[in-house]
């Protein structure tokens, strides 16, 4: 495969991926610009071990990638953030509470529930341990299967499905 | 199956992650076991909330064209850019610098691809048919061994389309043809194709129809008949659905059945 061929093929069965990378990242980061810098270092990386790719779906190849990538990005920051990150996270919590309070003023009641209920899953999502979180965001908003999500973390098919019934009960006791 | 098992098994049930017997099992420990319910009712909420409220951040829109400029190959776009514009114009000697040239057989590399891309795909299109008609017939064959034809049992279809719902990303069209002696008899999700599916039972006399229904991209196409191993195939697309129809009926009468349901589908 010549180098353009290499690209052409990538930016045809990978680059349209890039939304749920971003998600997972997100999720993962729990912010908009570190979950933008994961992303295109996961890019690079896919791009540096796409000869190595012959499976039929990359999508659970790349989310793979990505959370290689954020784990490798989290150890590298922890010391300089660990005192921070939990501040900032409260902080900007706070931020879009008010936000969205003073937005909601204005709506209708069922619109405000429906804001209510997504800030709520929001903040009780965010809250859950990264275990949790990222099997259920790639269960429940990126709809992959057991066995792709095992693939993915590289632990058995009946962890996955442990760690989902225990974050979904974290979640609703959280919500509760 | 005991009660331990079961309250284990209860998310890759709720998840539709089990074999068919495990399912039935599990689905038999539920229906008497009112802790087991419980822990149901809750996981199943969470995981409807979850993917009904829960963002979902897509990338922002210019991310993807960040990524491409970053990958190895695109180092300079703006001098290529430039060259890409201006080395078009018969501007005289420079227009046949490198970049020129080095891009023109990308260009050129990139269309082959995709051409031989393409070409790859027809091919093997027969093959992807072939393995997704065997993968109906045992589907349909399994649905009778276990006798798990149905999930919802009922001739009524106000019964059996709702029943689809929040269970499928679709909405399959549910019609009754009782009139022309091929009652329904109810619906069932399957997994065909890597991914769930709608099946609708309908009845001729003795002999069960599956009917698989799931969304496609694909354009219209007419009813195709395949046999396999005594059993019918029919299959076509239509309004953005895949249509199969399944049975040992007498390929005639099959037709008859695709016939009648095309005209009202």
């Amino acid at each position: 495969m010549t180098a353009s061929q290499k690209e052409g093929r990538f930016q045809a069965i990978v680059l349209p991926h890039i939304d749920s990378a971003f998600n997972l990242a997100r999720w993962l980061a729990r912010n908009e610009q570190d979950a933008e810098d994961i992303v295109q270092e996961a890019y690079l990386r896919a791009f540096k071990f796409f000869d190595g790719f012959h499976g039929e779906d990359a999508r659970p190849w790349l989310l793979g990638i990505v959370r290689n990538t954020f784990y490798t990005w989290y150890q590298q920051n922890k010391t300089q953030k660990e005192s921070t990150e939990f501040d900032e996270e409260l902080h900007s919590i706070e931020t879009e509470d008010s936000a969205a309070t003073q937005r909601a003023d204005n709506n209708p009641e069922t619109l405000l529930i429906q804001q209510d209920s997504r800030r709520q899953l929001d903040k009780a999502l965010k809250a859950l341990s990264a275990e949790f979180r990222e099997v259920l965001v790639m269960r429940e908003l990126e709809d992959l299967s057991y066995k792709e999500i095992a693939g993915i973390i590289g632990i058995p098919i009946g962890t996955v499905m442990s760690r989902l019934a225990r974050g979904r009960k974290q979640l609703a006791e959280i919500l509760a | 199956m005991d009660h331990k098992e079961a309250i284990e098994l209860l998310p890759a049930y709720l998840d539709q992650e089990l074999g068919i017997a495990e399912a039935i099992a599990v689905e038999h420990h539920l229906s008497g076991c009112s802790e087991c319910q419980v822990e149901y009712a809750e996981q199943s909420a969470v995981s409807a909330r979850l993917k009904r409220d829960a963002p979902y951040f897509k990338a922002p829109a210019d991310l993807a064209q960040r990524v491409k400029m970053s990958l190895p190959r695109d180092r300079a776009p703006a001098t290529r850019l430039k060259a890409w514009r201006f080395d078009w114009l018969p501007s005289g000697a420079g227009s046949k610098d490198w970049n020129f040239n080095w891009l023109g057989a990308g260009a050129v590399a990139a269309s082959m691809l995709a051409l031989v891309f393409s070409g790859g795909l027809f091919l093997a299109l027969p093959s992807d048919q072939e393995r997704l008609t065997e993968e109906l017939i045992s589907s349909h064959v399994r649905s009778l061994q276990v006798n798990h034809l149905s999930d919802v049992a009922s001739t009524d279809k106000h019964t059996v389309k709702p029943w689809f719902n929040g269970k499928l990303d679709f909405s399959p069209p549910v019609v009754d043809l009782a009139s022309q002696a091929f009652p329904l008899e109810g619906g069932r999700l399957d997994y065909v194709d890597g991914r769930t599916v709608a099946v609708l039972i309908y009845r001729r006399a003795k002999h069960p129809i599956n009917l698989y229904i799931w969304p496609t991209s694909d354009r219209d196409s007419s009813p195709q008949e395949q046999d396999r191993h005594g059993y019918h195939l029919i299959r076509w697309t239509s309004g953005g659905m895949k249509y199969c129809a399944v049975s040992d009926l007498a390929t005639s009468e099959l037709e008859v059945f695709v016939g009648a349901l095309r005209t009202q589908v």
